[in-house]
């Protein structure tokens, strides 16, 4: 049956995609750039075609295909996914496209190649849709490791000044919590072993019972490395430094999708295989959500780079959606699932926004900018959809997923759902603070140097100068059209002009290219927004499939008993 | 008294005979062969006497037979490992052939017996005249290995142990260039190793006192009789750090850092890799034959050595300079690990444990890793020397983007990352030591594997993330033997990691024990 080829083919064409890419010719970087573009669109088609053939009241996994592996394991190469994995490789096939064309001018430091940039994003589109469309625990965990390699190198080659300290981090926190993992995997196969043939087939272990002990070890290590990656709490330390330095099309994956293996991987597998335990350690997990909720929307509030207060936007965003999967009613899962796709649409979009006006000033510091609003109307306007969608304004898309959380979590976890909404009021407070203050206000900053010299910081402008030269020639250095731009402005003196032209030599409005990238991921905000109703329809099933495995039955959620 | 002769099966001996065969028509050559036809003679026989031993393994594969008067086990275990052994080694000589990167033409010293610094040295030093007594003496060394790992009587197994020591020893001390510490190095691990010898020898006559038999199958049935009890456990201790001398496990490791730096890097990967598959192959057979049922004796013993191995090739390694003797830490490390799997006995009524092809599949990949990873410290070169200091690869991503990828696949496989060999043996032996319980030990292992990756990485971030020194190394164009060696372990650790089915379906026919 072809169906069951698609989740393969859209495995298979980004691999070899990947290796064509690396395999050109150095100088012919265009190319490379035309053949991602060209190879994510049509795993884009291809997650699209997987949707159409999926049928939400179906078997709980479909689009099924599955040969052994190494059977010396007893594993196999299994691939098929439930309603859950589905969106997800929607969202990535939509996601990897934008960033393709997000990082089209992007330059690397020192004089390494794109094309190796695009080799290696390819790979990790070919990672990531395989640790979503897995259905054998030891695949899963392979594509989960080996996921860390391309992102390693994206965020070490092509990222910004501390970037060796940025991967090196992120590569160890993540392979330390996968080697818990590991261990957690190995028991794993040995109880199914011990009860009758090894196996690590996800349906087969499903049905195993486990003893309570067994369960509470196994689970700790799945849930270290899950929340490692999702980042929860007190394990969150790596993301601000590696979403900082990772260049704008490594961080919007980075938050957008890899992250999301961590929920994702406590929905899929500590949940249904582990449910004794996951309700024992679900009042430990809802502290560390809602702790991360609260503290780190208060750390993105007093964040001065911007893109480390998305991240840290992120890891309170993160905090909402394990709420939301161990609430354990159906609507509070389903709004998390809902919440994984929202985030990575709204994150995403706010990351590139903040990349673009990153590109244009040089600079990631909140400080460097303001009054951008008057001279990039477009850009402070897409700057404020990202923001609002960020903040979860009703209209948007997060708002959906946040009050499903919300009012799905309320019933069984009155508490923690209370503390939770104090984020809402948080975010609207980090979102709004970033947005008046770059956008809004005199223009200042890197993009307006030359203001007139006889305000009251005349002192900080006039040692501005140097230091605004050197982000013009980083600005160039990330290519971008604008930047060459700025230096020229720069060099023509443009002491003589009117203000007002000044800064329109100075800071440019989206361009078409940069439109086009944040076009469909705006559509989406919107239309999400106000109709959600085909993606719950495809998440609802597998997230009721879920909750049984974990004892709550459809008659006990909510919706059942109100 | 009449003297009857053992019983033979040539068959069986075939792959011995092969490589020692080759060896001394090696030294013949060595004798009566004309100077400039030397070199390519002795590299082909070299190569005739290892390709051919990995032949014969392969054509002996099944064979499960004791022989020579029971004194060599030909089992599947032995047969998998002599073919590890003629594999790794064949792959040894072709870097030790390697004639186009070193200005002087080789990587070996002209004349050994020339002192270190002293004029004539000097002399010396630039000639490109190529001496080649390593090729008989490897192969001797090899021929030994081979012989270690059938060993079916503590007598052979000594005899063998000296065989593949010596030549070690001496090979050890031949570079060409950093002569004083070459030489140092070869005198360390003369001494050190005579002295792990001496342990052994020791541990070999408490054992035959107190069983009265040095070969495995009687000290086995001997053991648990409850006479001698002391002297058996002593006996093995001794014998058992013989061993783990050999396999450079911690606290037996102090040589091996200062002996892989020292030795001509092609002598180094010979050893890390040919070395550590036999002294293993022998730890197995030891314990799993001889002491199977005393498994209460060497557990706790290879159970706290494991942990410290770990942990010191570990942590020591994070705190290196130098490649070379990071790569020499690591293997410590390595060591480590393979002993979880050692830890994955079967148990007397299963024969089918996963403990011996876990562990066998863990030295054949780490072998070629580690095999190729030193290949690859022979191309980056300043001056006259190879480049192993840390800082002297600074960017080298940007120099030669293809050694650096081929380096960064090695590292990653050492790590353990998937979809690489290194990750298909952690699995193996990790799942071995769990299935039989020993699941702390386990999680150990897997903290300090975090750890060594960060060695690993660093390497990685310096040749892709760091910019390059202005007068940074070379990277010489290999020739042919070399890159058939880059090529090979490459495509091997990838395999071995995508598509490890068939070779540890292989490994897991291979192991079961006979004697």
């Amino acid at each position: 049956m072809s169906d069951s080829l698609l989740l393969l083919a859209m495995l298979a064409v980004p691999a070899v995609g990947a290796a064509v890419v690396a395999a050109l010719p150095g100088d012919r970087e265009a190319t490379a750039k035309q053949a991602t573009l060209g190879v994510s669109l049509v795993v884009l088609v291809l997650a699209v075609l997987a949707t159409l053939a999926f049928d939400p009241d179906g078997e709980r996994f479909q689009l099924t295909s599955s040969v052994p592996w190494i059977p010396g394991f007893g594993v196999d190469f299994a691939l098929g996914v439930d309603g859950i994995a589905l969106v997800m490789l929607l969202l990535v096939g939509v996601l990897v496209p934008v960033v393709v064309l997000a990082s089209w001018r992007d330059t690397s430091p020192g004089r390494r190649s794109m094309r190796t940039f695009f080799a290696w994003l390819l790979l990790l589109e070919a990672c990531m849709v395989g640790v979503f469309a897995a259905t054998d625990v030891f695949l899963f965990y392979v594509f989960f490791e080996a996921m860390l390699v391309p992102m390693y190198f994206i965020v070490g080659s092509f990222g910004g000044p501390r970037r060796q300290y940025a991967a090196v981090k992120f590569f160890l926190y993540s392979l330390l919590g996968g080697l818990v993992m590991l261990a957690a995997v190995i028991g794993l196969y040995v109880v199914s072993e011990a009860a009758g043939e090894g196996t690590f087939s996800f349906t087969a272990l499903n049905d195993l019972e486990i003893d309570p002990t067994a369960q509470r070890l196994l689970f700790l290590g799945f849930f270290v490395a899950f929340a490692i990656k999702a980042p929860l709490v007190p394990l969150h330390t790596w993301l601000p430094d590696a979403g900082a330095e990772a260049p704008i099309g490594g961080a919007v994956l980075l938050v957008g999708v890899l992250d999301k293996v961590g929920t994702f991987g406590f929905l899929r597998y500590c949940l249904p295989l582990f449910p004794d335990a996951s309700r024992e350690f679900a009042p430990l997990v809802l502290v560390l959500a809602v702790a991360g909720v609260l503290y780190a929307a208060l750390l993105a509030m007093g964040q001065s780079d911007m893109k480390r207060l998305v991240s840290y936007t992120s890891i309170a965003h993160f905090g909402f959606i394990a709420l939301g999967v161990f609430a354990f009613t159906t609507e509070a899962a389903t709004g998390a699932v809902l919440y994984m796709v929202n985030h990575g649409i709204a994150t995403g979009l706010l990351f590139l926004v903040v990349g673009m006006l990153i590109a244009r000033g040089g600079s990631r510091l909140v400080g460097d900018y303001g009054g951008v609003a008057a001279h990039a109307p477009k850009l402070a306007g897409v700057f404020l959809v990202a923001g609002l969608a960020s903040l979860a304004l009703p209209g948007t898309n997060s708002f959906v997923s946040e009050f499903l959380v919300l009012i799905g979590s309320f019933p069984t976890r009155p508490v923690f759902t209370v503390l939770a909404t104090v984020g809402i009021v948080l975010a609207a407070l980090y979102v709004l603070l970033l947005y008046q203050r770059t956008m809004h206000g005199p223009p200042r900053g890197v993009l307006f140097p030359a203001d007139d010299g006889g305000t009251a910081d005349g002192g900080t402008t006039g040692a501005g100068h140097p230091a605004g030269g050197a982000t013009a020639a980083t600005a160039m250095a990330t290519g971008t059209a604008t930047g060459t731009a700025m230096a020229t402005g720069t060099a023509t003196g443009t002491a003589t002009l009117p203000r007002a032209a000044r800064a329109a030599t100075r800071v440019h409005d989206l361009s078409r290219r940069e439109v086009a990238v944040v076009a469909p991921l705006v559509a989406l905000v919107l239309l999400l927004g106000v109709h959600p109703q085909p993606l719950i329809r495809l998440i609802e099933p597998a997230v009721v499939a879920t909750m049984s495995d974990v004892g709550v039955g459809t008659t006990d959620s909510p919706e059942g008993t109100d | 008294m009449p003297i009857e002769a053992p019983d033979l099966s040539l068959a069986a001996l075939a792959p011995l005979l092969f490589v020692f065969g080759a060896a001394c028509v090696g030294v013949l050559v060595e004798a009566f062969g004309p100077r400039e036809s030397r070199h390519p003679v002795q590299v082909a026989v070299a190569l005739v006497g290892t390709l051919g031993g990995l032949v014969t393994t392969l054509l002996l594969a099944g064979t499960a037979e004791v022989t020579a008067g029971g004194a060599l086990a030909v089992d599947g275990p032995a047969v998998f490992l002599q073919a590890t052994i003629a594999g790794l080694a064949a792959l040894s000589v072709l870097l030790f052939a390697e004639r186009n990167l070193d200005p002087a033409r080789s990587a070996f010293v002209v004349s050994a017996a020339v002192p270190a610094g002293s004029a004539r040295d000097r002399e010396l030093l630039t000639v490109q005249r190529v001496q080649t007594e390593v090729y008989p003496l490897a192969l001797f060394a090899v021929g030994g290995m081979m012989l270690f790992v059938a060993a079916n009587d503590l007598l052979v197994m000594f005899v063998a142990l000296e065989v593949l020591s010596l030549p070690l020893y001496l090979i050890s001390g031949l570079a060409r260039r950093r002569r004083l510490l070459s030489q140092e190095a070869a005198v360390k691990y003369f001494l050190l190793g005579a002295f792990a010898s001496a342990f052994f020898l020791y541990g070999l006559a408490l054992v035959y006192g107190a069983t009265g038999s040095v070969r495995l199958s009687d000290v086995r049935s001997a053991a648990g009789g409850g006479d001698g009890e002391v002297l058996l456990v002593l006996g093995l201790a001794l014998l058992v750090v013989g061993l783990l001398f050999k396999a450079s496990v911690a606290p037996f490791h102090t040589w091996t850092p200062d002996v892989y730096q020292g030795a001509p890097t092609p002598v180094t990967a010979f050893m890390a890799a040919c070395t550590k598959v036999a002294a293993f192959g022998a730890i197995l057979r030891l314990l799993y034959v001889a002491f199977g049922p005393e498994e209460w004796t060497w557990r706790p013993l290879v159970y706290g050595v494991a942990i410290v191995s770990m942990v010191v090739g570990a942590v020591l390694g994070l705190t290196q300079t130098d490649l070379k003797r990071m790569l020499a830490y690591s293997s410590v490390a390595h060591a480590g690990f393979l002993l979880t799997g050692v830890l994955g006995y079967p148990g007397t009524g299963d024969p089918a444990g996963s403990g011996v092809p876990a562990t066998m599949f863990y030295l054949l990949a780490y072998g070629l890793t580690t095999l190729g990873a030193f290949a690859v410290l022979t191309l980056v070169r300043s001056g006259d020397g190879e480049a192993t200091h840390l800082s002297q690869w600074a960017g080298l991503a940007q120099r030669s983007p293809l050694t650096a990828a081929v380096m960064g696949l090695f590292l990653l496989a050492l790590a353990g990352i998937p979809l690489t060999s290194g990750f298909t043996g952690k699995f193996a032996v990790f799942r071995a030591a769990i299935e039989d319980g020993a699941w702390p030990l386990v999680l150990v292992a897997l903290l300090t594997s975090a750890v060594a990756a960060f060695f690993y990485l660093r390497v990685i971030v310096l040749m892709y993330f760091s910019e390059p020194a202005a007068d940074g190394p070379t990277v010489g164009v290999p020739g042919l033997p070399t890159t058939i060696v880059l090529a090979v372990t490459a495509a091997a650790t990838l395999v071995l990691g995508i598509v490890p089915g068939s070779v540890l379906g292989l490994a897991d026919q291979a192991a079961i024990f006979v004697g």
